[in-house]
């Protein structure tokens, strides 16, 4: 796999560019963009939790929580202090870094289900700043976003923000292949398989875990400061422990460790629901059972699973 | 003076609750090393049960009986349908597939029973007593005895039993318990019904005061495993000294800081509590089964 990987990198984005460029014409309606508008937003979240639960190994179930950082960081800034959309989007990024890179260091010395409870609760408290902070954030009834203007142009249609969505998408995907690849990457994934193994290789394991938790809070926040100028309106369910499910949902359904498998995960679990005419209250427990069967049966997730199959033929 | 007090009642109260929740988790872990993060979820669903029946006109004491069995069936089922046919999984497949099943049962309960808050009646009236000059309801003394009975049991459970014995051992070396004839699968399996069985208790002890709703587990959960750690994991008296000490200082937060922001608490308590003594108040210092 090691070798055979980095040449297939190449191929696999050219098919991803194809595949992004061409969807449109395949796209009937509003209705189906939109869709995926929400499954390209999603991805590049759920790309950047999989760097740090597939790569890196940590589960986190409080992921949502960088999300709404994202958001809120951007919806406080552009509505209350007049920043452009672009700056808020930049400033809600580095927001996001600083507070990752503040609680890694405690919260990433923890392990297995520690890490679990720990990440848990910072969704818990991000939820609870949301819903109290009344005065920045609207408290439960949530705030308003402006729509997302860059240098004059006014992403109005939603086929612009498909535009945007998918040339996003495309760069995450490339930076995760790439840091999959980097030395940085392949310390991770050693530390992944045996930590005191990788302690012993040389690889500096705290600043490699605390350096994937500040990038997958990264592509949060990214994706939550989008999601909020795309819908117009967020709340404090952004942060809520249901959607930090759903992401984690995401990485394992597609497959721990594989960035096509984060893109497939969020393309389903975000389809899949508008497919059957919405979950309608069963969300909990379709998104329980994909986590409890994909970790019985499948336990590599899609991607990887397929991609076996697939060698084994060939 | 009076209103610490207060607080120092009302902490002690809800400590008692989550040091049950803990109880849970430490029956599990000491039996298979897995965390159940659907613990929190035994207790709503004793609880939400036991309403759902007493709202078809059951008596009370069949209501709670209905609300415990179905709630040690669920835990039952869990262990057989879930975790067994995991087999050998790695402990990052069987968190996630705890978490699944958490979410799973909150969904079905939704469905099932509903949204909306669910209150029981207190066991013995709701006229408050007076004690060192604090308002104490005597359901909170139900609390409080019954998490000291249960603590009990389970102390003498391990020590004096043979299937205590053998769930020690299990958890000692599964392989070594299977060789010289334990039953492993069905301890574990005992372990998940007797953790859903403690959970379901407290739910129903705990519910006149907090009322219940279907995703309530998740807070039950969290603060009974911080309990859990800071005693911890795996010692029952710690479980206990644990739960009080959670529930005094969110109390105590509640009372002289801030009510809104006292679910953060234990949240900081843990990861502050996991850096400095990462093995609890009481756990054991040598063992390292993460």
């Amino acid at each position: 796999m090691k070798a055979g990987t980095h040449a297939l990198l190449r191929p696999s984005l050219l098919v991803l560019a194809l595949v992004l460029a061409l969807l449109p014409l395949a796209m009937p309606n509003n209705y189906v963009i939109d869709v995926a508008v929400r499954i390209a937003l999603a991805a590049v979240a759920a790309i950047g939790l999989n760097l740090l639960m597939g790569f890196a190994g940590q589960i986190s179930i409080g992921h949502a929580a960088f999300v709404a950082i994202g958001a809120y960081g951007s919806g406080i800034v552009t509505v209350r202090f007049g920043w452009p959309p672009l700056a808020a989007i930049g400033g809600a990024a580095l927001g996001a870094a600083v507070v990752a890179w503040l609680i890694a260091k405690p919260i990433l010395r923890l392990k297995g289900h520690s890490l679990t409870m720990a990440t848990l609760g910072l969704g818990v408290i991000v939820n609870i700043v949301l819903i109290n902070e009344v005065d920045w954030t609207g408290g439960p009834d949530g705030m308003p976003v402006p729509p997302l203007v860059i240098g004059g142009f006014a992403f109005a249609k939603v086929l612009h923000w498909y535009t945007l969505a998918a040339v996003l998408l495309w760069l995450s995907v490339l930076l995760s292949l790439n840091l999959y690849e980097s030395p940085g990457g392949r310390a991770l994934r050693g530390l992944n398989g045996s930590e005191v193994a990788a302690r012993v290789m040389g690889v500096d394991v705290a600043r490699f875990k605390v350096r994937a938790f500040v990038l997958s809070a990264v592509f949060a926040a990214v994706s939550g400061s989008l999601t909020a100028h795309y819908l117009g309106f967020i709340s404090p369910s952004l942060a809520a422990f249901a959607h930090s499910v759903e992401l984690a949902t995401m990485v394992v359904l597609g497959g721990m460790a594989s960035t096509f498998g984060a893109v497939l995960g969020a393309a389903l679990l975000t389809a899949l629901p508008q497919l059957l005419g919405g979950l309608h209250g069963y969300e909990m427990v379709f998104f329980g059972l994909v986590l409890m069967l994909t970790m019985m049966f499948l336990p590599k997730g899609l991607v990887p699973s397929i991609a076996l199959k697939l060698r084994r033929k060939a | 003076m009076a209103d610490l007090m207060q607080f120092v009642f009302s902490g002690l109260t809800t400590g008692a609750i989550y040091a049950l929740a803990a109880l849970g988790f430490s029956l599990i872990y000491n039996a298979s090393g897995v965390i159940n993060f659907a613990q929190g979820d035994f207790l709503m669903l004793g609880a939400m049960i036991t309403a759902a029946m007493l709202g078809a006109n059951l008596p009370y004491g069949l209501a709670i009986a209905g609300g415990v069995l179905a709630t040690v069936a669920a835990g039952l089922l869990l262990y057989r349908l879930a975790i067994k046919p995991a087999g050998e999984a790695s402990v990052v497949s069987l968190i996630i597939i705890t978490i699944g099943a958490s979410i799973f049962i909150q969904g079905v309960v939704q469905i099932v029973l509903g949204k909306n808050q669910q209150t029981l009646p207190p066991f013995s009236g709701d006229a408050s007593l007076s004690v060192l000059g604090a308002y104490v309801l005597p359901q909170s003394l139900w609390v409080l005895g019954t998490a000291a009975v249960l603590v009990a049991l389970c102390f003498a459970f391990f020590r004096f039993t043979m299937i205590g014995k053998a769930m020690l051992a299990v958890a000692a070396n599964a392989l070594a318990a299977r060789a010289v004839g334990i039953p492993t699968s069905r301890v574990l399996q005992l372990s998940f019904g007797l953790s859903a069985l403690l959970g379901a208790v407290a739910g129903v002890v705990a519910a006149p005061i907090t009322t219940t709703v279907y995703d309530i587990g998740l807070m039950l959960g969290m603060k009974g495993f911080v309990a859990a750690t800071l005693g911890g994991l795996g010692s029952a008296g710690g479980a206990v000294v644990g739960g009080l000490i959670v529930g005094l200082l969110e109390a105590l937060m509640a009372g002289y800081v801030s009510s809104a922001y006292k679910d953060a608490v234990p949240f900081v308590l843990i990861v502050f509590i996991l850096l400095v003594m990462p093995h609890g108040l009481f756990g054991a210092k040598t063992s390292e089964r993460v």
